[in-house]
């Protein structure tokens, strides 16, 4: 399915870009989020298990077990510092 | 009714955003703001500029569903939350989180309620300009702390 991928702060930075179109066979954020470590380099690095990333599916907070849904919006980003 | 919920590069006036919040509600007799603003310091390193990075679209839904929240927890009567994004300097003011109340304890409280709640739920990012160069905030543990003590246990680091 498609999903649309969107990323912020530091994580933006270490990839270099706002975000992306994906085709992916990922059920879940956090098999969305295996596949992305998987590609290695930048990715990798900035998603890696153990690292605090969060994740919003559709603009809303959720968890890695949320399930996604053709033509959802998926982003990735650290703890957030806001106020 | 006027707006809830403002995103923008732009500075507030709050004398203005409270004259607006309690204007015509003559059941109002308590109205408590909160204004947080840009320190020159931060863990001892001088800050010369920080900027403020956010998700358009689920910033304003996030705080938007955190004053409903407000609202089905105090009896309080409005709330508003303006926060600025973009380049700001220390003594600048980052953000207002207004609410107004027949007494004052539902409006201390339901104000101190949405502070915590958008420190750990809101998504924004902070990014300080140091002699040691740029580096993003780290989320503090004291804030998700601060939000369980209202029963809320969504961690965010």
């Amino acid at each position: 399915m498609k999903v649309n991928v969107k990323y912020f702060a530091s994580i933006r930075e270490a990839l270099g870009r706002g975000g992306e179109l994906l085709e992916t066979k990922a059920a879940t954020v956090g098999a969305l989020r295996d596949e992305l470590i998987a590609r290695g380099g930048p990715h990798a690095s900035s998603l890696a298990r153990g690292k605090a990333v969060r994740a919003a599916l559709d603009q809303v907070m959720s968890n890695e077990d949320a399930a996604l849904a053709e033509g959802c919006e998926v982003a990735f980003f650290p703890p957030v510092t806001g106020g | 009714m006027s707006a809830r919920v403002s995103i923008q590069a732009g500075d507030f006036d709050v004398a203005q955003e409270l004259a607006a919040l309690r204007a015509t509600d003559g059941r109002i007799g308590a109205v408590c703001s909160f204004i947080g603003t840009v320190r020159d310091r931060s863990d001892g390193a001088a800050v010369s500029t920080m900027e403020l990075e956010h998700y358009p679209g689920m910033t304003e839904k996030a705080i938007e569903a955190m004053i409903d929240d407000a609202h089905t927890r105090f009896d309080i009567y409005g709330a508003r939350v303006v926060h600025r994004v973009g380049l700001l300097r220390p003594t600048d003011q980052i953000v207002l989180v207004a609410v107004t109340s027949a007494h004052r304890g539902q409006s201390f409280q339901a104000c101190e309620f949405l502070m915590d709640y958008l420190k750990t739920q809101a998504p924004f990012w902070k990014k300080e300009q140091t002699p040691q160069g740029a580096q993003w905030v780290d989320a503090r543990v004291s804030d998700d702390a601060a939000l369980a003590r209202w029963g809320i246990t969504s961690a965010n680091r």
